[in-house]
């Protein structure tokens, strides 16, 4: 190394030497890549805001009659909120045959609404107003009978984008371009007329 | 190099030697030999760039009134086309514009179909095309999006939730992309900024890939022969006229019939009976009431038919996808020995028929309720829609390539 000019004779490539240092280089350089990509995507999650508009929602139901439903909003969705009358209940077991998923096994409700009503308390459903299809309003055809949904319509609910029908407990008719019953959101009753939507009830009340 | 660079004095040399202008010319324009038979399909290249142009120029001005947002969107508009001197025309041109540029690029597309320029050495050519379409697409919906009208605010809750049919992921991925549990400020202002800045970019690229890689393989034509291979004494194809002046004047016809019929619809029917404007979105968004019949613009139609012909949900928003990727794969689907339909057999001609017709009936079937007739009629088209696409191997192969002309078939006007 004393002397550049005399020393005109290329050393050797280290192949093996240099193959290393460009995958480390490539290695170190995709890591820090991926590493960089992180805020930018983290940037798109729901910021604190919007966090907090998802808080619980209270719903009055002294005044919902049965066989009325009334509706709220909870994490910008709607939460239709049905008083079923002792015969709406009664059909329900009537058409276990043409359902998708009967037993609920496949669809998304809390551990306290996975029985033959989906209810915490049997004559108050309570359900997210979107189509598991595709998020759209199902509209309620309560009727019994509507032959304008279907031929023996035991009543229920009728989504008109795309023609996914479900029963008074939300699940979905074979036939349906949904899947899965309707959801169920987590909810609780604080007192007899009170209904909160985004709170699970306490251990003691939930054991229905 | 051309002997204006190595001439003597002059601005145009001392620039040339700093930038290549004449050589760029050349190289795009005065020296790039295109086939002389192209026909009325070829137009439709030169018009989706321009309606490229006119999206982008259109746009910069629509986003000087817009407000993105969900309480500023609806009113912002409003505000633009009543109240700012000609934003009524300028807001028109955009949004009709959408739609145009939707049919000039199915008709580009159709042309490939035909003549087979998906075919080698057009490979990459053709990705890159399928690729515009893509971005075309998420450009158009975001862009129907942002107004939040009843119908882009439905409109994106539906497309939204097919993301949610992703196994695992899904729901998580949902609420990432709207930054919210519900549609609301985050998305709308990061579709906007895509829409605005993102995706622009993302065509502009493209759209400069495509050309050179059109540049580097030669444009197909009707006859599907490769003019580059029967040269005249010069180096030239004998088949081939340069681009400039006789395409850039043919193109300029072109333009003019075409900018024509896009004026008479902007002027007198810029709704083209609720098909380019659909009438519930000249209401705000609303949470309460879905409008009765959802539907996309017409240009996703066809892929919305598939979406609800199917009766399940993750199949079906599945088979969606497939019917947009398989485009992709058509260089390497269709084995026939000639590109062009010209001269293939009988059985490619209705194969190609069957396919055109399938994708029309289901644009069309889209556009109806989900009644179950139409539901019955969008599942045979979704059978026949990829039948195309399993059986064109085997009938490209098997079906009786004609003999193919030496040269192009041209007739001087």
């Amino acid at each position: 190394m004393s002397d550049h000019a005399a020393d005109d004779t290329v050393p050797e490539v280290d192949e093996s030497r240099r193959k290393f240092l460009i995958a480390a280089t490539a290695a170190t350089g995709a890591v820090g890549a991926v590493l960089t990509a992180v805020p930018f995507v983290a940037s798109w999650k729901p910021s604190e805001s919007a966090r907090a508009a998802g808080l619980p929602t209270e719903i009055d139901l002294s005044r919902l009659e049965p066989g009325q439903m009334i509706t709220s909003f909870w994490r910008k969705q709607q939460i239709y909120v049905v008083r079923r009358t002792p015969d709406m209940l009664a059909s329900l077991p009537s058409h276990d045959g043409e359902l998708k998923d009967p037993e609920s096994k496949d669809s998304d409700q809390p551990a306290y609404a996975r029985n033959a009503q989906r209810a915490l308390r049997a004559e108050v459903l309570v359900l997210i107003g979107t189509c598991t299809h595709l998020g759209c309003l199902p509209k309620q055809r309560f009727t019994p009978n509507d032959a304008t949904v279907m031929a023996h319509w035991p009543g229920g609910f009728f989504c008109p984008c795309h023609g996914s029908k479900f029963d008074l407990a939300g699940r979905v008719f074979k036939g349906s371009p949904a899947s899965v019953n309707l959801r169920i959101p987590p909810y609780s009753f604080p007192s007899a007329d009170k209904l909160v939507i985004g709170v699970d009830p306490v251990a003691e009340k939930g054991a229905a | 190099m051309s002997a204006v660079i190595e001439g003597k004095g002059g601005f145009r040399t001392w620039l040339n030697k700093r930038l290549p202008v004449d050589q760029f010319v050349e190289d795009q324009l005065t020296g790039y030999y295109a086939p002389k038979n192209f026909n009325i399909w070829y137009f439709f290249g030169s018009l989706a760039l321009l309606m490229f142009v006119l999206q982008i120029v259109t746009g910069i001005f629509v986003t000087m009134h817009f407000k993105p947002g969900w309480e500023s969107a609806w009113p912002s508009l409003q505000v633009m086309v009543r109240e700012v001197p000609y934003m009524w025309l300028i807001q028109g041109l955009h949004v009709v514009g959408a739609s145009f540029f939707f049919i000039v690029v199915y008709l580009h597309m159709a042309r490939a179909f035909l003549y087979g320029s998906y075919k080698a050495p057009r490979e990459v050519l053709w990705v890159i095309g399928m690729l515009i379409y893509l971005a075309l697409m998420a450009e158009a919906f975001m862009g129907y999006v942002l107004p939040n009208g009843n119908m882009s605010f439905w409109g994106a809750q539906v497309i939204i939730n097919l993301f949610g049919t992703i196994p695992g992921i899904g729901p998580d991925l949902v609420e990432w992309i709207r930054g919210d549990y519900g549609i609301g400020d985050a998305l709308l202002n990061r579709f906007f900024s895509l829409h605005v800045v993102a995706l622009p970019l993302v065509l502009l690229l493209l759209i400069g890939l495509h050309l050179v890689a059109l540049r580097q393989v030669g444009s197909n034509n009707p006859d599907g022969i490769e003019i580059k291979e029967k040269l005249g004494k010069d180096g030239k194809p004998l088949d081939g006229i340069p681009f400039h002046p006789y395409y850039t004047l043919k193109d300029i016809v072109g333009v003019g019939l075409f900018l024509t019929v896009f004026a008479i619809v902007v002027f007198f029917m810029p709704t083209f009976f609720g098909l380019f404007q659909e009438s519930p979105n000249f209401e705000p968004a609303s949470l309460v009431s879905t409008p009765d019949h959802i539907k996309p613009v017409w240009y996703f139609t066809a892929y919305y038919a598939i979406l609800r012909a199917i009766p399940d949900q993750r199949l079906g928003a599945l088979l969606m996808a497939l019917a947009v990727a398989a485009f992709m794969f058509m260089p390497w689907l269709d084995r026939g020995k000639n590109k062009s339909i010209r001269y293939r057999g009988i059985a490619s001609k209705l194969l190609l028929a069957m396919f055109f017709i399938s994708f029309l009936l289901l644009m069309w079937l889209g556009l109806q309720p989900a009644e179950p007739l139409y539901v019955f009629m969008a599942r045979v088209c979704t059978v026949t829609y990829f039948a195309f696409f399993i059986l064109l191997p085997f009938v490209s192969k098997a079906d009786s390539n004609g003999p193919v002309p030496e040269r192009v078939i041209y007739h001087a006007h």
